[in-house]
């Protein structure tokens, strides 16, 4: 814990101090600064909620203890998604719904774009895992091929060939915690989170037993993230699911 | 044998008085309502009225769940006898209020009975909602008839025995209610007139700043002095003292925006009061703003109920705090709150709010700070600070001594000198 409690502070003040830093130097003769407010503080989005730093980090943290998700490279369309389903009852989490409950549209698209935009190298994933080469291997099988037999699509038919994610609704699956990987496949399953509908994360996790859930989720954690672990900007094949986050263009699109 | 049958009959004659009292009391001031419903036909300057005040109500704030249907009912509001959900108030027919006429709806806000005539739970803030005029009632009737129907069934009320029972409510009633209606001052000017009806009326401001007795009544005879919010943990401070959250030396244009707003150059709004300013007085006209600022900022000072008992005079020697409490306490401050604070807790207006010399910090309560401590925060979102800075929960990172600690330190550094904030107080849920 107190590890953890430093590495926090130790995001938390590294993001303050280089959002509250000069701007990198800008090509042109004009000055480069950032717009301050009267009291000196930066106007900018990144310092407006470093308060999301202090439990996500700046890169996202990574470990067998870490829990918070990576929101940084996150498809703008996901993160903003999340942001209004804790406001709007559809997630649940009293952090986030305290912070996010009072907060416009506007704005959670706003913050939604910045940490889209963050481009942060990813730390190193943890290459061992206290789960069984049975147990990996069946969530390797889930990940890449799925479970026709009840109807379980692979991971990468909707996630994206590398699992990075997809434009601009569907998060990467690589560079996650193993708890908090596990703990978003089990709300599934309980039904204790939701997407906009047709919500087909629901249609899949429902499908999914906690056996299933420990071995994707054991095998995602430790995937070496590949170095350019962009959202890709479309699929090969129509998503085999309607899914609501997505517009509908993306599951009409032949192959 | 004769003795026996004369205590009989007069026990007999009194729980009938008893009883006729107490129906007499419950229906006091109440015409029938007219049967058939007299035809009411609504203008869309009456809707629109409507949809106003329902702003101005914050009806939404307990009758919408989150992300629910608008007006649909709510999630339970917690009392200290059990939990009581707020109803669905959209016009289907068999949930909503579809059936109800306008003289149903005024039954309801003016006397606090439902259209089958059960008496209603003042969760429902009719002692403050008698004081609504019939137009404004009307307007709000015609509105709610506007809005889609939704087949939402309401939930039961949880209720503890006796709390449960319609008797229960009517000895309630009886002690503690009484129908009234807005009487303007004549010796006060119109705007401080229409402040003090919608402070005291629509606004229901007295449920969460008012004291309540043991009956769970607000009382009114001790007017905005502040109360802790029941089942919430957070204190709604006195608006009738200046050492909590009392205008009474503030720039009327402040008030305004801190309601308009959710913050302003004397202070910012969090908790439950953020709720009111994002469901309710963001929405309303800058006259009506300054109405109620007007009306707030000339309430009459009275010490805050909670520090009533505390000598007035200021105490000779400074509060006593552990050295070791407040050495842990510093520790985590500069840790955690220092970056945006002030190494001096001078903040940084506009973004950070000071805690040096803040009274919000010193009340002596400390049940906000440990909130806030926890559970972080932004400011709602508004025309007027539409981007607000947010601030960590740090709940998952500092357990409950940390918490004692680093708001004892706040409390008692930089010139602070509020009361020690004891373990106790922060494992409290």
């Amino acid at each position: 814990m107190g590890g953890r409690r430093r590495h926090l502070v130790a995001g938390v003040l590294g993001c303050l101090l280089a959002t509250a830093g000069p701007a990198p130097a800008a090509p042109v003769a004009a000055p480069a600064t950032i717009p301050a407010t009267s009291h000196g503080v930066p106007d900018t989005i990144g310092q407006r909620v470093a308060a999301c730093i202090a439990c996500h980090g700046r890169e996202g943290a990574i470990g067998n203890g870490a829990f918070y998700p990576r929101l940084a490279g996150k498809p703008a369309g996901y993160l903003y998604n999340q942001l209004a389903s804790f406001r709007d009852g559809r997630r649940f989490n009293s952090d986030m719904t305290h912070l996010v409950r009072h907060l416009s549209d506007d704005y959670l698209r706003e913050i939604a774009a910045y940490f889209a935009g963050l481009d942060l190298p990813y730390p190193d994933t943890p290459s061992t895992s206290d789960a069984t080469p049975a147990t990996l291997a069946r969530g390797r099988e889930l990940a890449l091929e799925g479970d026709a037999t009840r109807g379980v699509p692979a991971c990468v038919q909707c996630h994206g060939a590398a699992l990075t994610g997809v434009q601009p609704g569907i998060p990467a699956l690589v560079g996650l915690p193993r708890l908090y990987l596990s703990s978003q496949l089990g709300a599934w399953l309980t039904d204790s989170r939701h997407a906009l509908p047709p919500d087909c994360m629901r249609e899949v996790g429902r499908r999914l037993t906690t056996a299933d859930i420990n071995a994707v989720a054991s095998w995602l954690a430790i995937q070496p993230v590949p170095a350019t672990a962009k959202a890709v900007a479309a699929l090969p094949r129509p998503l085999p699911l309607p899914c609501g986050s997505m517009p509908r263009a993306a599951d009409a699109r032949t192959p | 044998m004769r003795r026996l049958m004369v205590v009989l009959l007069a026990s007999l004659a009194l729980t009938g008085l008893a009883g006729g009292a107490l129906v007499a009391l419950n229906l006091r001031g109440e015409e029938p309502v007219a049967m058939p419903a007299v035809a009411f036909e609504a203008t869309p300057a009456q809707v629109e009225r409507g949809r106003y005040l329902a702003l101005a109500g914050n009806c939404a704030g307990c009758h919408t769940q989150r992300g629910g249907a608008p007006y649909a009912g709510g999630p339970g509001i917690e009392t200290p006898f059990g939990t009581v959900h707020a109803s669905n108030l959209t016009p289907d027919t068999r949930h909503g209020i579809g059936d109800w006429s306008a003289g149903h709806f005024w039954r309801a806000m003016h006397h606090g009975r439902s259209k089958d005539g059960r008496l209603l739970y003042p969760a429902f803030p009719y002692p403050s909602f008698t004081r609504v005029t019939r137009e404004d009632s009307d307007a709000l009737y015609a509105y709610l008839r506007s809005v889609p129907p939704a087949a939402v069934p309401n939930a039961p009320h949880r209720l503890r025995f006796p709390y449960d029972t319609q008797l229960a409510l009517a000895v309630w009633r009886a002690l503690s209610f009484e129908p009234a209606s807005f009487v303007a001052d004549p010796a006060r000017t119109a705007e401080w007139n229409r402040g003090a009806y919608l402070v005291d009326g629509l606004g229901h401001c007295i449920a969460c700043h008012g004291t309540r007795n043991s009956l769970g009544a607000t009382e009114t005879s001790r007017g905005l002095a502040g109360g802790l919010i029941p089942g919430e943990n957070w204190y709604a401070p006195s608006l009738a003292s200046t050492r909590e959250a009392g205008v009474a030396d503030w720039e009327l244009r402040d008030i305004v925006q801190l309601l308009g707003s959710g913050t302003s150059p004397r202070g910012s709004v969090m908790g439950p009061m953020a709720d009111v300013v994002h469901g309710s007085t963001q929405h309303l006209g800058t006259a009506d703003l300054t109405a109620m600022a007007t009306y707030l900022r000339e309430l009459p000072a009275a010490a805050a109920v909670e520090v009533a008992a505390a000598p007035a005079t200021p105490r000779a020697a400074p509060e006593r705090r552990d050295a070791g409490t407040m050495e842990r306490g510093a520790r985590i401050y500069d840790q955690r709150c220092a970056y945006c604070h002030g190494d001096a807790g001078q903040g940084a207006p506009g973004a950070y709010p000071p805690l040096a010399g803040n009274r919000a910090v010193l009340m002596t309560t400390p049940v906000n700070l440990i909130q806030i401590v926890r559970q972080g925060g932004f400011l709602p979102a508004t025309a007027g600070n539409p981007r607000p800075y947010g601030m960590p929960p740090f709940g998952q990172v500092l357990d409950d001594g940390d918490i004692a600690a680093v708001l004892t330190y706040v409390r008692g550094a930089w010139g602070n000198d509020a009361p020690a904030v004891s373990l106790q107080a922060t494992m409290r849920r």
